[in-house]
């Protein structure tokens, strides 16, 4: 295959953050996840977990809460006092509602999706009626002393419990008023703790209340006479988060030690129908905080202050146990926030709020394989570009040529132009962008840096034109159907002559950018398009979807090509098709288009057309004992899959030229020291 | 482990028991609630948990009642027959018997059996077995006679195989017995002739059975003592013919046959039996618990006032006759496992020590023919053959066991070793165990006889275990031969707590000086002596490094130098150190251990005490905290054993001064260790920071550039 030139990069200083809530969606089985900086996730559990939509980030908009009602309708509450719908087709947020009661820390949705139940500051229960677009204030419950952190509606739609802190209410939905107040025990470990809170209830159709607070306790309550039934203690630290399965059989909590128990309905006896909650298994998958958990019909999902998301399905639960029963650990987001110049070996690193330019060093040594090549020059960071306003960058992109970046926020994009005088740097805003640029889900150089292509959230494309210092509105393709779907990926054909767009669930759209009009469509399928790449001189198009198939469509022919028709007869390696993070990214190698470079977090792989598929029985990652066998064995056993699992986790890879190979790294144990501390457990002693 | 529980009496009349006893006790439909029939004219309803009588009904004067009262579950009734036909009916709201409902029937009565989820069913004296609906409708229908003129029904039961009652009942004619056995969902009448098996040559006392999906499992104790077991298909595979089955040997010797008074078997669960019954060497009555499954003892207790050899067992009660009252017997069991019956065991097996084989390996004994649930045929096959090749065990046995009633302790002592030097037979532990039984009983009847050297070889034979031969031990101690005491110690999986603690009694107080003569095992003890002196230079130094700082505590700088040559020597002589090893070795559980520790003297518990510190010392000297030598004491051993003896004897020990220093010596080494620990927490920190540094250099920098070759 041949020898690479590395530039292993380490100082893409990214932390991921923490996540505040989850929400389960039943009917679509998707989840919500909102992170600490106001970002929302929407993952498609269907689609290999796939992360397919987000929503970026603001200062001022903490999530508090995270639910779906009325089927898919995503609301989030959070301490600016604001609940916000967000449009799950164009990608923003339809509209923010002040409550009027101060932060708010919990809500809800009532059992039949109409209602929305908020907890508030100021100690205000407010129920709002969800219309067709909106929603609708209704009233107030009782009010009560303070803060309201956790809501709960049995499941009738009759009652809710409300978590404050050291008691919990019990409602009548009816009448709105207070029917029962269950005091708290503020003790903690027999030492009288200041304030016992609430973190979390959850409303049984038994009439139970279940709560968590942060004495470390699982209280089961009554809530027809208002009194503790059975109280388990846990945890030296708070429990945070609490979470049911629809059948009611088993819950899941989540304490600030990173410890997740599950609790289960279990018979007393083996043949009798006298049932009681069991502690039955503890999972320590986290460092620190579980702040969210969530429980899907077959897996217990959590989340917290260190990051991850886990999904951890029950065995028991699982019909068939192939890879979909393994644990997965979502730390990454499943897009890029790596744009790389090959010509000015530049990378553009996007962070939250702002964007990072480095340029890589270079050495003149050479070596053998495993080498660390003496460097001539080390790599500089040339620029930091902070972006103003509150608001998260969505997306950004510096061209080939290194001489423009662009990025772009919920409402503003931005357009540099960059100078290069030897070493000194100039940069400069493009001003007055028009109208129509506000906001990008995408941006894409063209390979000549003459025109940038805009993915906006109203589902149009944006071509302009480029030229020293200025730029021309060439065209716009408005979507062609009814239904407006925004495009998330985009790909460029080197020629300049073909676009391709892709959506979340709809197929691939290939547009002719010479005679300016949609040329085709890539018939549908039925996962998510996770990377686009366009090989030079065949226009191949590689569509790498979330279940792991890779399809090459030809663009001219408008069919699939020869070799796709050949892999999808034979089928892909197991191995390959068990791989659990998706391939992010697909590029080329200039003089050898035979080959396509694509990788996902825990490996790269380099695909020669040329070579025979791998079945089943033949090994896929080649192992590295082979390097030692002469070249007559390794090519008998050669086949089209290079793989190189040595880079890890792999945020970026691309090739430079030839020879070269840039690979983005982000250790974890990195992002775990800038972290906040855990809480620390003991070892020895007693 | 099963237990026995305290015994109440049912209040009340005290019972006019003839010399015959009691009829029956039977279950009520409501639980805790039973009915007893005395032999003459009442019937009495008593709550077992309340103790006393519900309801008591009498036949007329002149009137006797033949047949145990029952009650029919499914009416709540209960029917009891007098004058042999007389069948009467009543509920609790009744008062006197004359004015219940009457039936008179056609012929005589044996019992009625009645169980829950059937009918009541009248079984004749000639062996016609009727339901009681079919019957009440026509009380003076023709019964027929089933067994022969001479055949007396001796011992009849009731089961419930698949929801269907299955009813055996056992008759005698001139010395032999037959099982017959009904079943009512096929309304089959199978016949057996129940074969004695070889060895056995004694009449059959008392009879007990259980049933499981396969067999009827019979046992029946003769009048030698031992039980046999029968089994009897409940599915006949051969509906015509006169069956054979024999019985097989199952328990040993368990009570003395010749007794007057009978005795009476019940099978409590399928590995547990009771025995009611005179034992060997005793003469007083006892009921005792069997594991059948380990053959071992698991509980007994004395009944001195005399029982009338009858013995009823429902739900967790057993019943009986004591004395002039009717006692109940509260009985609990857990699920029977190798461990429970034994006690708990020994932790310490080290793989490179020699494997003792502390258990008969109860898988092979019981194929031999103890209890083998396969088919009857194959089974019976099996036992002939083994008995055949173990006649000369057996014979060879038999012909010591002579030798020992009768010979001098020298000649024992050859015969034994020519024995044991036979190849061992799969009856070999239950063979030695006789022999020590045999050779015990010779002990106590002659009080100069004592054939020590014979006792340590079969010890030695490591079959040997407490429940086998329980009077060893006493034997022992009664000599104060310290030195079996210990070998004993050593093998016995299953010492009862009392015992060990008059061992480690007896350990404590021997003098010295027969400590010396006697020829006791000191391999697991290491002699400290040498190391003792370089102990005393270093000791400063290793204990600060321990992280103990002694500047921190100022009682400890002026600990006399005395303190410290107590605690680097041994309190005890090797021997006597030995002894306690195994002591220490010895399994136990620490509630029966508790309160015989309490009857140590106190100078006694100090020595002890003093001995374990300074094990304790010797042990936290190095790292793995472990003691030189061959199967020393572990670090929990010991700890256990000081936590155990001052749980004991803490007021005690508080009060004597030598103790109390020992004790702050104590308290101060424990809490040297605390700190160590809490020093080691802290550390833990700097550790993981070391850690952290040294994975980070193993990283690479934050840039580079390698070369890496695809193949």
């Amino acid at each position: 295959m041949g020898e690479f030139r590395v530039h292993r990069v380490r100082f893409f200083n990214y932390v991921p953050s923490g996540i505040r809530c989850v929400a389960y969606n039943n009917q679509s089985n998707r989840l919500a996840v909102s992170r600490t900086d106001g970002t929302v996730e929407i993952y498609n559990l269907s689609a290999n977990y796939f992360q397919e939509k987000f929503f970026p980030g603001h200062e001022s908009r903490t999530t508090e809460a995270l639910c779906w009602a009325k089927g898919q309708r995503l609301f989030s509450a959070g301490l600016n006092g604001e609940i916000i719908e967000y449009d799950l087709q164009a990608l923003n947020i339809k509209y923010s509602m002040d409550a009027f009661g101060g932060p708010i820390w919990s809500m809800t949705a009532s059992p039949s999706g109409s209602q929305l139940l908020i907890g508030c500051e100021d100690g205000s229960v407010k129920l709002f009626q969800i219309t067709s677009d909106k929603i609708q204030f209704e009233r107030n419950f009782d009010r009560q002393k303070s803060r309201i952190l956790s809501l709960s509606w049995h499941p009738s739609g009759t009652h809710i419990a409300a978590g404050s802190i050291d008691y919990i209410s019990v409602f009548d939905v009816k009448s709105g008023s207070a029917t029962h107040k269950m005091i708290v025990d503020r003790r903690y470990m027999g030492v009288s703790k200041r304030k016992c809170i609430i973190w979390g209830v959850t409303f049984l159709s038994d009439g139970t209340v279940i709560s968590v607070d942060s004495a470390g306790k699982v209280q089961f309550w009554d809530s027809a006479t208002g009194t503790l039934v059975k109280s388990h203690l846990i945890a030296n630290a708070d429990v945070q988060s609490i979470a049911v399965s629809d059948q009611e059989d088993s819950f899941v909590v989540g304490t600030a030690e990173g410890t997740v128990f599950h609790f289960q309905l279990v018979s007393v006896t083996s043949n009798s129908n006298e049932k009681q909650w069991v502690r039955t298994k503890p999972f320590q998958h986290h460092t620190h905080d579980v702040r969210a958990v969530a429980h899907s019909p077959t897996a217990l999902i959590s989340g917290g202050t260190d990051t991850h998301l886990v999904i951890r399905p029950l065995m028991e639960k699982v019909e068939v146990k192939n890879y979909d029963a393994a644990l997965r650990k979502i730390t990454f987001p499943h897009r890029r926030l790596i744009s790389c110049s090959k010509k000015r070996h530049l990378l553009l690193f996007q962070f939250a709020h702002h964007l990072e330019l480095w340029r890589l060093g270079s050495t003149v040594a050479t070596g053998k394989n495993g080498d660390i090549l003496p460097l001539s020059k080390n790599a500089d960071h040339l620029l930091q570009l902070k972006t103003k306003g509150p608001e998260n960058i969505i997306c950004s992109s510096i061209s080939p040529c290194g001489s423009w970046i662009a990025c772009s926020t919920a409402s503003r994009f931005f357009l540099y132009r960059l100078s290069y005088e030897r070493d000194s740097i100039s940069l400069q805003r493009v001003p007055k962008m028009p109208a129509f640029l506000r906001s990008a889900l995408q941006i894409l150089f063209s390979e000549d840096s003459t025109k940038l292509f805009v993915a906006s959230n109203q589902g149009s494309l944006h071509i302009i034109q480029l030229s020293e210092g200025c730029f021309k509105h060439l065209h716009t393709f408005q979507p062609q159907s009814e239904t407006v779907e925004a495009m998330c990926l985009l790909a460029v054909s080197p020629d300049g002559n073909w676009l391709a767009a892709s959506g979340t669930s709809a197929g691939v759209r290939i547009y002719g950018l010479k005679e300016l009009k949609p040329h085709c469509t890539v018939p549908a399928y039925n996962f998510p398009v996770t990377a686009l790449g366009i090989a030079p001189n065949t226009n191949n198009l590689v569509i790498a979807h979330s279940d792991q198939q890779v399809f090459e469509y030809s663009i001219p022919d408008k069919q699939y090509t020869e070799w796709s028709r050949a892999i999808q007869k034979q089928g892909f390696h197991h191995l390959w098709l068990q791989r659990d993070t998706p391939i992010t990214h697909i590029s080329f190698h200039p003089k050898r288009p035979m080959h396509i470079l694509l990788h996902d977090a825990y490996m790269f792989c380099i695909i020669d057309k040329s070579l025979p598929l791998p079945n089943d029985k033949t090994l896929l990652y080649n192992p590295l004992s082979l390097t030692n066998e002469s070249d007559v064995i390794r090519r008998r056993t050669a086949h089209a899959f290079k793989i190189s699992k040595k880079y890890k986790p792999l945020l970026f890879m691309e090739l430079l030229d030839e020879r070269t190979l840039v690979a983005v790294e982000r250790p974890l144990d990195d992002i775990i020291a800038q972290l906040p501390p855990p809480i620390k457990k003991k070892k020895f002693g007693t | 482990m099963a237990a026995l529980e305290e015994e109440f009496t049912l209040s009340g009349v005290p019972l006019s028991a003839g010399p015959d006893g009691l009829l029956g006790v039977e279950p009520s439909d409501r639980t805790d609630q039973f009915l007893v029939t005395h032999s003459g004219r009442t019937v009495i309803l008593y709550k077992v948990s309340d103790q006393k009588p519900l309801g008591s009904w009498s036949v007329k004067q002149g009137q006797i009642i033949t047949c145990p009262a029952v009650c029919n579950f499914q009416t709540g009734e209960y029917i009891v027959v007098h004058d042999d036909r007389v069948l009467r009916i009543w509920n609790n709201e009744d008062v006197n018997l004359d004015k219940v409902f009457k039936a008179t029937l056609s012929a005589e009565v044996c019992r009625i059996h009645s169980v829950q989820g059937t009918e009541p069913l009248v079984l004749f004296k000639k062996g016609a077995i009727r339901g009681l609906e079919a019957l009440l409708a026509e009380p003076q229908q023709k019964i027929e006679t089933v067994i022969s003129d001479e055949e007396i029904i001796k011992w009849t039961k009731i089961f419930m195989v698949f929801k269907h009652p299955v009813l055996i009942f056992i008759t005698e004619k001139h010395g032999n017995y037959f099982a017959y056995v009904q079943m009512f969902n096929s309304r089959i009448l199978s016949k057996y002739t129940l074969l004695p098996g070889q060895e056995e040559k004694s009449a059959i006392q008392s009879f007990a059975a259980s049933a499981n999906r396969k067999f009827i499992s019979l046992m029946s104790l003769s009048s030698d003592g031992c039980i046999y077991e029968t089994l009897i298909p409940t599915h006949p595979s051969d509906r015509e013919k006169n069956q054979v089955v024999v019985r097989s040997l199952l328990l040993k010797a368990v009570v003395s046959g010749d007794v007057r008074n009978g005795v009476a078997l019940s099978v409590l669960d399928q590995d547990h039996i009771a025995v009611l019954g005179t034992p060997l060497s005793a003469s007083k009555e006892c009921l005792s618990i069997w594991n059948i499954k380990f053959q071992t003892l698991q509980a007994s207790k004395d009944l001195l006032q005399g029982t009338s050899g009858q013995l009823w067992y429902y739900g967790e009660n057993l019943f009986m006759l004591h004395g002039k009252f009717l006692t109940v017997i509260p009985y609990k069991c857990e699920v029977s496992s190798l461990a429970g019956a034994l006690g708990k065991l020994k932790h310490s097996y080290e793989p490179g020590s020699h494997a003792v084989p502390h258990f008969v390996n109860w898988e092979t004994s019981q194929e031999y023919g103890l209890g083998s649930q396969n088919s009857e045929q194959s089974r019976i096959l099996r036992t002939r053959k083994v008995e055949v090749s173990l006649q000369p065990a057996v014979s060879a046995s038999a012909q010591l066991l002579l030798t020992i009633k009768n010979d001098t302790e020298k000649h024992i002592e050859v015969e034994l070793r020519k024995f044991l030097a036979i190849k061992q037979t799969p009856e070999f532990h239950t063979t030695i165990g006789d022999i020590v039984t045999g050779l015990l009983g010779r002990c106590k009847a002659e009080p100069s006889f004592y054939p020590r050297n014979c006792l340590m070889q079969l010890i030695q034979t490591h079959v040997l275990s407490y429940s086998l031969c329980p009077g060893l031990m006493e034997v022992a101690l009664e000599k104060t031969d310290v030195q079996i005491l210990q070998l004993c110690l050593q093998q016995f999986p299953d010492i009862p707590e009392s015992v060990t603690c008059a061992c480690l009694k007896i350990f404590l107080s021997i003098d010295d000086d027969s400590l010396q003569e006697t020829d006791i095992s000191t391999e697991s003890v290491f002699d400290y002596s040498d190391t003792v002196r370089d102990e005393k230079m270093e000791e400063q130094t290793e204990i600060m490094e321990n992280g103990f700082n002694p500047e921190e505590d100022n009682s400890n700088k002026e600990k006399p130098q005395g303190t410290t040559e107590e605690t680097t020597l041994s309190p005890v002589t090797p021997k006597r150190a030995a002894l306690l090893n195994a002591v220490l070795h010895s399994a136990y559980s620490e509630a029966f251990l508790l309160p015989h520790l309490k009857n140590i003297p106190a100078q006694h518990v100090t020595l002890f005490l003093q001995y374990l510190y300074f094990l304790y010392l010797k042990c936290s000297e190095n790292a793995t905290m472990t003691l030189p030598g061959i199967q020393p004491p572990t670090l929990n051993q010991i700890m256990d054993w000081i936590c155990l003896l001052l749980d004991a004897n803490f007021t005690v020990v508080v009060m004597i001064p030598e103790a109390k220093r020992l004790l702050i010596n104590l308290y101060k080494f424990v809490k040297a260790q605390i700190s160590v620990y809490s020093e080691l927490n802290k550390i833990e920190v700097s550790f993981r920071e070391l850690q952290k540094l040294n994975q980070e250099k193993n990283n690479t920098e934050l840039y580079s550039i390698e070369v890496l070759e695809l193949f």
